[in-house]
This record gives C-alpha cells, structure tokens and sequence, in this order.
C-alpha cells in the first residue's frame, strides 16, 4: 500500500474535476428510473417490488412540514438524477484504485488512520463503491464487508432476513425515497463471538450536480459480536442544492456490541436527510456517535430499539450550523424490554444565523421495569443572531423506571473572546477553542483519530465565520 | 525604542472619558507600579493598552518599541508582545490550562508549524514547579472553579510562558491571601528581566512589598499626578488617597 503519496492541502472540501459516468438515470423518479437501476444492477425481483414499493410510499406521503422545516420545499425531487455510476468496479488493492480517484482521496484529506487502515476501507463515489478492500485479518475472522449491491448477490439469504426490517420503507417519506431508489452503501456482517479487530471505514462522497445519494447501510453483529463502524463524508460545493437521503439499519443480536461513528462536513447546499436505527436484543449494546457539520439542513435522529432485556442504547452527538445553516438533529430510545437502559447526550453549536434543533423521543411504557434514560442537551451559542430550540419528547411510566433530562444553553461571551484575543489567538481561534473546549467532555469518549478530525473540522468552519 | 510610550492618551468609554491626556514611559527592564483610588481610569488604562473593543480612544498614541499600536487588533497586539493579566480573567469551559496555552503559543507559529509537545510540557512544568503550581492543574479547565490564587497564578503562569516583551497585571494582588501573594510575586520576580517592562496596576501598597518597583505613578482622575521611586507606594501607603486628592489633584 503506498502511503507516502498523500500530502494534503484541505481546502474545505470545495473542489470539483470532471466526472465521467457509464449509467446515467436521468433526471426525475418514476418506476423506470427504478427499472433502469434494477437492470443495470441485475437484481432479483422482490428488490423489484421494493423499489417501487417505496416509490409508491414515497409519492403518497406529504412532506413533514407539519412539525419539520418549511425548508425541504425547497428540494425540486423533479431535479435530481436518482442514479449515476461510473465505470469502475470495486477495487480490491490500492494498486487497482483509479488514479483520479486517488486524487480524490488526498483531496479529502483523509487523516492519518485512515491512510494507516485504507486497505479496509469502502469508500463510496457517486453511487458504487470505487474502492472496496476487506483487510485481510477482518476476512479470516469470517467478516462480510461489502458494498450493499454485492451483499445483495453474494449473501441474500443474510441480507434479505433483515433488509428493511428495521427502518421499514413507510416510516417516513425519506426512508421511502431511499427504499425506492438505493445504490451504494456497506453491507456488513460479524459472525457469532468475533470481535472486529479493527474499525470498518466507509468515505462517501458527492461529486456530480444535481446528484443526490442515497446510500443503504445494513451491519449484523450477530450474538456475542462487536463491530466499530465509521462513517466520513465531505462534499464539494455546487451551485444546485444536493439532496442526500441514507438509510442505515443496525442489528445486534444477544450480547454483540455495534459501535457507529459519523463525521460529517457537507457542503452548505445539500439536504441531508437520513434515517438511523438499531435493533438492540437481549444485553446487547449500541452506541450512535453523530457528528455533522454543515449541510443547507440535516434532519437525523439516529435511535435504538431496546428489544430484549438489559440492552442498551446511547447516542451522543455533535451538530454544529453556521450561517444559513440548520441542524435538526436528536435521538430516538425506544424501551421494549425490562432493564434497558439508554444515554442521550446531545450538544449543538449555532454560529451566526445557524439554527440548531434538538428533537428526542424517549419511550419507556407502564408495563417495563428497571428501565432508565438520561438525556443532556446542551446548545452553544456564539452571537446574538443564532437560535437553538429543544423538543424534549420523554414518555416514562411504570413505578420501576427512572428518567433524567438536563438541558442547558450557554454563549460565548465578548469578554471570553477578548480573553483568549490577549492571549494571542485570532478571533476565529478563540471561538474555535471555545467550541472545542464545549464538545470536549463528549469528544474524549470518541476514537482520537475522530476527535481530532472533529478538531480540525471545527476550526476550519469557525475560521469561515469570522467577517 | 525599547520601550513601551503611552502620548496623550485620551480613552472614553460609552461616552465617558475617563484617560485625560495620559503619558507614561516603560522601558523594557523596569519594574513601574501605577496607584491610585477606584474609579480613577486603572483598569481602563490595562484594557485600552490591550484593545479591548469596548474601550474608545479618542486622541494619542501608544507606541510599543516605537510602533503604534492602536490599529492592531487586541490578538495583534498580543503577538507584538503585549500581555495583560486580568483582573477577572474569564472562564473557558472544557478548554485545560495546558490546551489553552498551547494554543496561544501556536497562534504565534507560521502556519503548518507545529510545536514540539515534548518540548513544551517540559516548559510548563519548569514554569509551574516556579509558581508552585500542582502538575494535575494542567488538565482542569481554565479558570473554571479555581480560587482567587489559582487565578492569578495561572495568569502570571500564561505570561511565564508567552515571554511578552511588556506586560500590565492590572490589580493582580485582589482577592489573594498574604501566601499566595508572595507567591505571584516570586514569579513576577522571577520574569524580571532586561527584555520584559512591567507595569503594576494596585490599589494597595502591600503588593509593592513583595515585587519592588522601579518607579511608582500616582492616578487620579484619568491622568498621573505624581511619580518618584518606591518611597512614594509608603508616603502614599501612610497618608491615604485623600492626600492625593487635596494635595495633588488639579484644582
């Protein structure tokens, strides 16, 4: 693996060189584009069906802006090119990576671990995966990871138990959309008692205008497993809204551990609006780890099924909006099951007329016993102009379960600014810092590599926020 | 050249004036102390030397090593050499000593220079063990929770470490008990040097005991009314501010 060619100069994600695509869908959803996706990937009929299943769903439900942002009206569905791919075929060595698409993986600076582990790294351009390497000691432990279309031909009987069983396609109008159209994504499964050596890596990466992806994870840690996953994206800038609509779903079964970890820096046009969740069976344990940055508006609310007894679920997240940014973001915890116990620790950063939303549904019912939620919402404002709302939605009842909920809003003052400036530090530093300091009880949790990624995302964002 | 000139500083704050004419020299190497009742333009003369925003300079000129200082930004103006230690210096939330001092120092590389870690943890240490510090202080959050000493302590620590060629302690003596005042005073002394001017914002003489100043300058209504060596902090000490006010005030 050549590791040395990698010199970066990251330059926020704002770049864009020429693509060349084999299969092109056209612009528009409608079931041929569905048939034209179908033929090209050569898939089975019951992926027929639930294409345009979703397709219909997706039709039929309204935008949600009864209670979401009047914003999503502004997506032209008619606009959007549902499927592109390039001529690649995923790559199994570095050596058979595309040039330019090397080119592509400097240019978004991939941090050193990812240099260290990019032999077991998927990474998604437009909608195949361009390069797609199982390290080799993850294989030998009886690892599947694969892009979602081979996991589709290779192990349907595992794919097709729990494909859409988590997030099924009518649970909201997005979900849908992505059931009907797909392509990309990882598909993931750990076998009983093996614990993944090393974190599994995708990049996705949006490089063609008017493109929106739509990838579909599935990971299945089966009992007794435990899996990290991490998931990096940047975008370049467009002049056209981007719309990116993912659908991840994640089982644990008894006992496995599923760690997932998102950083996230969109480009300031593109919608992204993505569906989360995981079932967690009997003392089984999943941890969402959500970090986005940027983006026109995210909507995602990353949650866990506490299926069986004593599983546990956590989501602790990171949004940060900048100017004409707003991040919708929160946590699901659904209790179903005695003993279940879920952490929710969310912070938001608004920058300028960035907007941040926090929007949480806890659910333990009368009949459970020994359950527990704590949720911390904590939001940081830096100048006047910025707005931050909470939707606490905490539903606990039975006499045997407890809940706790703490939210706090705090800003970072003229005088903490002016503290920092005699010290030294440019006005975009101190704030930085100060943004730094405010995730950092929660970044410490995450691996170092992310958080010092999250690091370096930060400043970058807070210094293109000073005028 | 080596020095830093306050001319005929007029300074108003939210219309106010407060700085009338005020003119002081402090040549790198001495040790000044500035006296004088509340409310006479102390604090303001620290905060407008540092840039505060807040802080409106209507007419003057301040000089450090011959260039003027007052288009700089507060932040430009600490990388030309200028520290203040604050009175009230802010908390910063989750940000720890070692970090935020780390960062001030990077903020004075070149970009894509990186410090040597190594390098600078033997730094602090050496300049903590001086000022007495625990070593399990580098990892609190600054200032959050700490004491009056602590604060003050870890103000006279950053300036340790920044090596500022001019630095203004505005009424670092507040709020510190007679140990921790010796303390911040043995690192001040410590710093004395020939490359570093330092100015002594007090309101009481007892601090002048422990860090004994080379020159002393009365304040009163926004400008110094009289200056002369150390014996003045005692004359002043004994008589009272009310005998700056009836025999040195300007009618």
């Amino acid at each position: 693996m050549d590791t040395t060619a990698i010199d970066i100069e990251k330059d926020s994600g704002n770049f864009l060189y020429p693509e060349k695509h084999r299969y092109d869908a056209g612009l528009g959803l409608t079931e041929k584009t569905l048939d034209y996706i179908s033929n090209v990937k050569e898939e089975p009929d019951w992926i027929r069906d639930f294409r345009k299943n979703g397709l219909r769903v997706f039709q039929d439900k309204p935008l949600p802006t009864h209670w979401a942002t009047e914003d999503l009206k502004a997506i032209n569905f008619d606009a959007i090119r549902y499927y592109l791919a390039g001529d690649r075929k995923a790559s199994r060595t570095w050596d058979e990576v595309p040039d330019d698409v090397k080119q592509t993986f400097e240019r978004l600076g991939i941090p050193e671990n990812e240099r260290k582990f990019l032999a077991g790294v998927e990474a998604q351009f437009d909608s195949e995966a361009a390069y797609s390497n199982i390290k080799d000691t993850v294989a030998k432990q009886g690892v599947i990871f694969v892009g979602s279309t081979e996991g589709l031909k290779e192990h349907p009987e595992i794919f097709r138990k729990w494909f859409g069983k988590v997030i099924p396609t009518n649970d909201n109008k997005f979900s849908a959309l992505n059931s009907a159209c797909f392509s990309g994504g990882s598909f993931i499964y750990v076998p009983p008692g093996v614990k993944v050596s090393h974190p599994l890596q995708a990049y996705f990466r949006i490089n063609a205008q008017n493109f929106g992806q739509f990838e579909r994870t599935l990971i299945i840690a089966d009992e007794g497993s435990e899996v990290t996953y991490m998931e990096g994206c940047t975008a370049p800038k467009f002049d056209t809204a981007t719309l990116h609509s993912a659908v991840v779903e994640l089982v644990a079964l008894k006992g496995a551990k599923i760690q997932y970890i998102t950083v996230q820096n969109w480009s300031s046009n593109v919608f992204n609006l993505v569906t989360k969740r995981a079932i967690a069976h009997e003392e089984a344990e999943v941890k969402w780890i959500d970090c986005n940055i940027g983006s026109r508006l995210t909507m995602k609310y990353p949650g866990v099924i506490l299926k069986g007894r004593k599983a546990r679920g956590e989501v602790l997240s990171i949004a940060l909006a900048n100017d004409g940014q707003h991040q919708d973001t929160g946590a699901k915890m659904v209790h179903a099951a005695d003993e279940t116990t879920s952490n929710i620790i969310a912070k938001s950063i608004s920058v300028g007329k960035g907007r941040s939303t926090y929007r949480g549904l806890v659910n333990i019912p009368k009949h459970l016993k020994g359950c527990k939620n704590n949720t911390e919402c904590d939001a940081l404002l830096i100048n006047t102009n910025s707005r931050t709302d909470t939707y606490p939605a905490i539903s606990v009842r039975g006499d045997g379960n407890s809940v706790q909920h703490e939210a706090s809003v705090s800003k970072v003052s003229a005088e903490q600014i002016f503290y920092m400036q005699q010290r030294g530090m440019t006005e975009g530093q101190a704030m930085s810092l100060s943004v730094n300091g405010f995730v950092n009880d929660l970044t410490r949790y995450f691996p170092m590599e992310y958080s010092v990624e999250l690091k370096r995302l930060i400043d970058l964002e807070m210094e293109g926020s000073v005028g | 050249m080596n020095q830093l000139e306050i001319k005929n500083l007029n300074v108003s704050v939210a219309g106010n004036e407060i700085l009338k004419d005020f003119e002081l020299t402090l040549p790198k190497g001495e040790v000044h102390a500035i006296m004088g009742p509340n409310g006479t333009g102390k604090s303001t003369l620290a905060k407008a030397l540092a840039g505060h925003p807040d802080y409106e300079i209507t007419s003057g000129e301040i000089l450090l090593d011959g260039e003027s200082i007052l288009e700089m930004e507060p932040d430009e103006r600490a990388r030309a050499g200028l520290f203040m230690a604050f009175q009230y210096p802010s908390e910063i939330p989750g940000v720890s000593i070692a970090n935020f001092i780390r960062a001030a120092l990077q903020a004075r590389l070149a970009e894509g220079e990186e410090m040597e870690a190594t390098a600078f943890y033997r730094r602090l240490y050496e300049k903590m063990d001086m000022l007495k510090i625990d070593r399990k202080f580098t990892s609190r959050s600054v200032n959050e929770g700490f004491s009056g000493g602590e604060k003050k302590r870890n103000e006279i620590l950053q300036m340790a470490m920044l090596e500022p060629k001019f630095a203004v302690l505005d009424e670092t003596d507040s709020g510190l008990d007679i140990d921790a005042l010796k303390v911040v005073s043995e690192g001040v002394n410590a710093l004395r040097g020939e490359g570093l001017g330092i100015l002594v914002i007090t309101h009481y003489q007892r601090l002048l005991n422990y860090i004994v100043p080379d020159k002393v300058h009365v304040m009163w209504d926004g400008r110094i009314v009289q200056s002369g060596d150390k014996d003045l902090a005692l004359k002043l000490e004994e008589k009272g501010y009310d005998w700056v006010k009836t025999e040195l005030a300007p009618a």
